[in-house]
């Protein structure tokens, strides 16, 4: 992840994301969230529930809530601002361009629409192709997703398959217009262990396989620490921690990351302790003033509740936003 | 596919006891009006010598059970008994009304339809705003409509002011008995539009912000391909099963109507056969109702299962 813009497919700058209310005022739930995806990278962005991940994500899809927009800021991918296109030019992206894979594999396949014919809607809308060749390609699709007898699989409807399979599905919807760009939405969260790693093997020889670049959205480190190479935290809307995910596991350079660590298991050193983050997270419409991480920080002084910390490089190839992130390398050492 | 709708010869078997059931309530409940046919027939001035002849000639003077069984085997044969007020089979005269109470509920259906399914489709697109609240207002306004008021004011309106539509009757062809049917068929309409748009409206709402119209969204579908591969009929499901409960009281309401529109159906037949107190006549419309309700709820659940693939209603039943 590279902090200036330039030829990344993805690049997102002072993303603020909110809910607009009548009379002017708006409540900000992600703020000022900046950060590229290079060609071929894997980003993971981790975060508790309610951090802003997935919004943040939906953003880039343009697939937010209703009632919640964009307040401000730049999405733009291949040079292009995704926000001020228009509608229908960003229509023809989602698909050949950037496609999204959601949480559910249960309730993000129409119920009544067999799988196959799922699979073969957007080659159909955006490559031009006849229904028949449409639905040879949603079998092969299927096929190189690794699911087995793909042709009788593909006249099921998606209450017929099992949860991995109809992942699998949504994984080779996703791909099936080979997309430069892949959004991954808590993936693998809904799934079993065992099924979870092959579909992430699944997902990583697919980007190898095309070079297609990746945003995966999760809260659980491990998973981020399988697929991806760069990682960004966040909290409370903020982007607090970003840089490669080895050198960040290693040592964080904030208090949050270091908090998610702990709290997670390691199976490499199962006697380690976990240590539970005390509080809560910050309601987004009455933020603490100062550094959101604030009241529940194990390092905080008195100036961390007066002014935000900005999200700085703390380290070549490490931006921390806080104001005691050498302190934190000193406890540690 | 097509198992799943082999619970179609098991339900109509499930019907032959109901509508057993609805022949005893039926014959019995008829009995227990005051009055007696003979005497309807031959008026108020009649001495109880004649009354009683006339009752001893229609079969009326034999006790109740034997009535009623000579009715079932008439039944079983077919034979729905002889009308006592036209002195003609009284399947000639049910069978000259159920097509034009059928016409009447189908063109009523269609006319609710084409009403509700753009109404619910307006409000459902814009939750909260002007025209979502212009619709609910609607939906309350002819909810809060009684039926026949409703024929009248319509007969006001377009048939006696704007001269537009006939006042009532049935016409002679078959282009003027669509002509004829259409403001009782509003009026049933009309009492059937605010379920279908509410049920529709809520069912829309819930499936435009599900994750599957997410996905599909984020393949690029949008506007009219997006209503009609991912939202219209998912949409549907939750309506369906209303429009069968629906159809149901509709046949109720048709046979008020239909006298309000001086309609030759179902309803003028039964009402007057109640109040010449023509027991065989009553009995056999209320059997065709019976039968009525009972094919729609079939159908109902043949069209649930044909729109959405997870139903097995089979499954169920024979397990």
């Amino acid at each position: 992840m590279s902090v200036e813009g330039g030829s990344a497919p993805l690049s997102v700058q002072d993303l603020t994301i909110g809910l607009r209310r009548p009379g002017g005022r708006s409540v900000a739930i992600v703020e000022d969230v900046s950060f590229d995806v290079d060609p071929g990278q894997r980003l993971g962005i981790v975060g508790e529930s309610g951090s802003g991940k997935s919004l943040t994500l939906r953003a880039v899809a343009g697939l937010l809530p209703r009632g919640v927009e964009v307040l401000s800021g730049r999405v733009e991918f291949g040079g292009r601002d995704l926000l001020t296109m228009p509608a229908k030019d960003r229509r023809a992206l989602m698909g050949p361009e950037i496609a999204m894979i959601f949480q559910e594999p249960m309730t993000a396949l129409n119920p009544v629409m067999r799988v196959g014919d799922q699979i073969a809607e957007g080659p159909r809308r955006h490559l031009g192709l006849s229904a028949k060749e449409a639905r040879e390609l949603a079998v092969s699709m299927m096929a190189r997703t690794g699911i087995p007898d793909p042709a009788r699989r593909a006249k099921a409807y998606p209450h017929e398959l099992s949860g991995g399979l109809r992942q699998r599905i949504m994984i080779a919807m996703a791909v099936s217009c080979g997309p430069r760009l892949l959004l991954c939405d808590e993936p693998t969260t809904a799934l079993d262990v065992t099924v979870q790693l092959q579909v992430l093997k699944l997902l990583e020889k697919l980007c190898d396989d095309t070079g297609a670049s990746l945003v995966f959205v999760t809260h659980d480190l491990a998973v981020v620490n399988q697929t991806c190479s760069e990682l960004a935290v966040m909290y409370a809307g903020h982007i607090v921690e970003a840089g490669g995910v080895k050198d960040t596991f290693r040592q964080p350079r904030h208090p949050y990351t270091r908090a998610l660590l702990e709290s997670a298991p390691d199976f490499d050193h199962p006697e380690r302790e976990l240590i539970p983050i005390p509080g809560f997270a910050p309601n987004v419409a009455d933020r603490p003033s100062g550094c959101p991480f604030a009241p529940r920080c194990g390092y905080v002084r008195d100036h961390c509740t007066e002014a935000v910390p900005p999200l700085e490089e703390v380290i070549p190839g490490r931006l921390a936003a806080c104001f005691e992130s050498d302190r934190l390398v000193e406890v540690l050492a | 596919m097509l198992d799943r709708f082999r619970f179609v010869p098991l339900r109509l078997l499930q019907s032959i006891p109901v509508i057993f059931g609805v022949t005893v309530v039926v014959f019995f409940m008829v009995h227990l009006l005051p009055g007696n046919p003979a005497l309807a027939i031959l008026g108020q001035t009649a001495t109880p010598a004649r009354v009683a002849s006339l009752s001893h000639q229609l079969g009326l003077d034999k006790p109740l059970w034997d009535q009623y069984l000579l009715f079932l085997g008439h039944l079983v044969q077919g034979n729905l008994g002889t009308s006592i007020t036209y002195q003609r089979p009284v399947s000639e005269l049910v069978l000259q009304a159920v097509p034009i109470t059928m016409s009447l509920l189908l063109f009523a259906l269609v006319l609710a339809l084409v009403i509700s399914v753009p109404l619910a489709a307006v409000a459902a697109s814009a939750p909260g705003r002007a025209r979502d609240l212009a619709v609910r207002a609607f939906t309350l306004v002819g909810q809060g409509m009684p039926q026949f008021w409703v024929g009248i004011m319509l007969i006001l309106l377009l048939a006696v002011k704007a001269k537009a539509f006939p006042v009532g009757g049935y016409g002679e062809s078959a282009l003027e008995h669509w002509y004829y049917l259409f403001l009782p068929a509003l009026t049933l309409a009309i009492a059937m539009c605010p379920t279908i748009i509410r049920s529709l409206r809520a069912s829309t709402i819930n499936v435009l912000g599900s994750d599957y119209v997410g996905t599909a969204r984020s393949k690029g579908a949008a506007g009219v391909a997006l209503f009609r591969l991912h939202v219209v009929r998912n949409a549907a499901i939750p309506t369906v099963s209303i429009i069968g409960v629906n159809l149901g009281y509709l046949v109720g309401g048709s046979l008020v109507i239909e006298r309000v529109f001086a309609v030759p159906g179902l309803g003028s037949l039964m009402i007057n056969a109640i109040f010449a107190r023509d027991f065989p006549t009553i009995q056999a419309v209320a059997l065709v109702v019976a039968l009525f309700v009972i094919v729609v709820g079939i159908l109902t659940d043949v069209v649930y299962t044909a729109i959405d693939p997870r139903v097995d209603l089979g499954s169920r039943e024979l397990a």
